[in-house]
């Protein structure tokens, strides 16, 4: 490990809080998430989940709180200070974002092909030849047969469909990706080849990620750590299987002895 | 003798919430050290908590109270201390765990399930799978399962893969968690012979055998785990 990289934290999230009136979403957050780290958030509907992960990822606001992210150049920035343009290399280029339900993160009536393309045209390129190689070897990649290159993802079945919102991801090569239930209403074989593939690409791409979701068994594939939500606060963090195997807080203990052995 | 493992006065309880808060007491002052070369056998009755020291020692269960003093590259880490992310790279780098049973990820084939810790450590792809390979065929896996996710596989033979992929990296320390109970005698003699090269490449080794005659063939000391013992 290149110690001088990975000794800087990618992303900072400090005392994190967001309400809506007098509803708290999230409450007093604090992480730091370092390169090639990922970092699972994991609780029950409505422990706020997926309000951080919007906080984090710049798409809402918090009420109280900071998240500063390290740019390409090495400077840690806060995001709310950034630029329009600095904002924009983010979410095409520097971050990816995959949504539960891949209609919100592709465009449906485009074909495959392009939806891949499209985040690289974003960033610049232009030549339609390479762009329509990258698209295919990113395709390959992630298991979706060439020869569906020019249908739109409507065409697609729901695992497909999720396998080409994480190629249309991944092909700026981000440094972080958002993940929100990647796995969510998949069938139970699709999930497994899903996150095997997920696993193998955030190795070999030395990826950071920070994935929502309430499936313990995805947690424990997926992810280094944890955090255990419960009604917008973190209770409990760690490395994931000792938080998984040695559970401190009454509520992480109910979540791990709630699982159904198979 | 510059040990490997150092632990001085380990605790463990468990609080179980869901059962109205009852402790669990573990373990309590668990001391020994062990060095390069070394393989130190944990005895003790189940239930003894001998599993529970050996999870510590990995960093998968938190430790109360004590040291557990690793030796990583140049320099001590305390796991009973240590941030994940040192534990991961202690983990990486330092100490292996072959576990009792294959925590297996579905799909993946038997012959990169025992590459890839080599693979995570930076070697390329096929000389990690050329030493997987190798270390199959000692273990008497049969070459047509190898291309096969071990999901199916027999006790046994699943046993076997764990054992291959616990022993295929350098890493200087192993522990072992019950290694041999689901061998036959010549596969429990082929995970001697293992361990004796690992002892001869100087890793430090933590074993639970309950087999006494492996156990006398592996052990170069045993420490009694009921010396340990926390019941109030």
């Amino acid at each position: 490990m290149a110690e001088n990289d990975n000794d800087q934290p990618l992303l900072v999230a400090d005392r994190l809080s967001k309400n809506y009136g007098r509803l708290t979403a999230c409450c007093d957050v604090s992480f730091a998430l370092y390169p090639g780290e990922v970092l699972a958030i994991v609780g029950e509907s409505g422990s706020g989940k997926t309000t951080l992960l919007q906080l984090l990822s710049a798409q809402l606001a918090p009420s109280a709180g900071h998240v500063s992210y390290r740019m390409r150049d090495g400077v840690l920035r806060d995001l709310a200070a950034l630029g329009e343009a600095e904002r924009r290399f983010l979410f095409r280029t520097d971050w990816g974002y995959v949504h539960q339900d891949p209609a919100l993160g592709l465009r449906m009536a485009v074909s495959a092909g392009a939806n891949v393309g499209e985040r690289l045209m974003a960033v610049g390129w232009n030549h339609y030849g390479r762009i329509r190689d990258t698209a295919s070897s990113w395709l390959e990649r992630v298991e979706i047969d060439i020869g569906r290159i020019d249908d739109a993802p409507r065409t697609y079945s729901g695992g497909m469909r999720q396998r080409l919102q994480i190629a249309r991801n991944l092909v700026t090569e981000p440094r972080l990706v958002f993940m929100d239930e990647p796995t969510g209403g998949l069938d139970v074989s699709v999930q497994a080849r899903l996150l095997d593939l997920l696993r193998n690409l955030v190795g070999e791409l030395g990826l950071s990620a920070i994935v929502v979701t309430h499936d313990l068994a995805v947690a424990r594939l997926l992810s280094h750590r944890v955090m255990v939500m419960k009604g917008g606060r973190v209770i409990e963090t760690g490395l994931t299987d000792q938080v998984l195997d040695d559970p401190r807080e009454p509520y992480t203990q109910l979540l791990v002895s709630s699982i159904l052995p198979a | 003798m510059t040990a490997m493992i150092d632990i001085e006065n380990a605790e463990k309880t468990f609080t179980m919430h869901l059962q109205g808060g009852v402790e669990l007491p573990v373990v309590r002052g668990v001391s020994f050290q062990v060095g390069r070369g070394e393989c130190v056998v944990l005895s003790g009755p189940s239930g003894a908590g001998k599993s529970s020291i050996l999870k510590m020692i990995f960093g998968n269960y938190r430790c109360d109270a004590g040291q557990i003093g690793i030796r990583h590259g140049g320099e001590v880490i305390d796991l009973a201390q240590a941030e994940p992310r040192q534990i991961l790279s202690v983990r990486r780098a330092t100490i292996g765990y072959v576990s009792q049973f294959l925590r297996a990820v579905p799909r993946v084939p038997t012959i990169d399930v025992v590459a890839e810790p080599l693979i995570a450590n930076g070697v390329a792809r096929p000389e990690a799978r050329r030493q997987a390979a190798s270390l199959l065929k000692t273990l008497n896996i049969p070459e047509r399962l190898w291309a096969l996710p071990p999901s199916t596989f027999s006790g046994g033979e699943q046993q076997r893969v764990n054992i291959a992929r616990g022993f295929i990296s350098d890493l200087p320390i192993l522990l072992l968690d019950e290694p041999t109970a689901s061998l036959d005698a010549v596969n429990g003699a082929v995970v001697v012979d293992l361990i004796d090269e690992k002892k001869r490449a100087g890793v430090a080794m933590v074993a639970i055998v309950h087999d006494n005659q492996i156990r006398n063939l592996i052990a170069d000391r045993v420490v009694d785990v009921t010396t340990f013992a926390a019941a109030a």
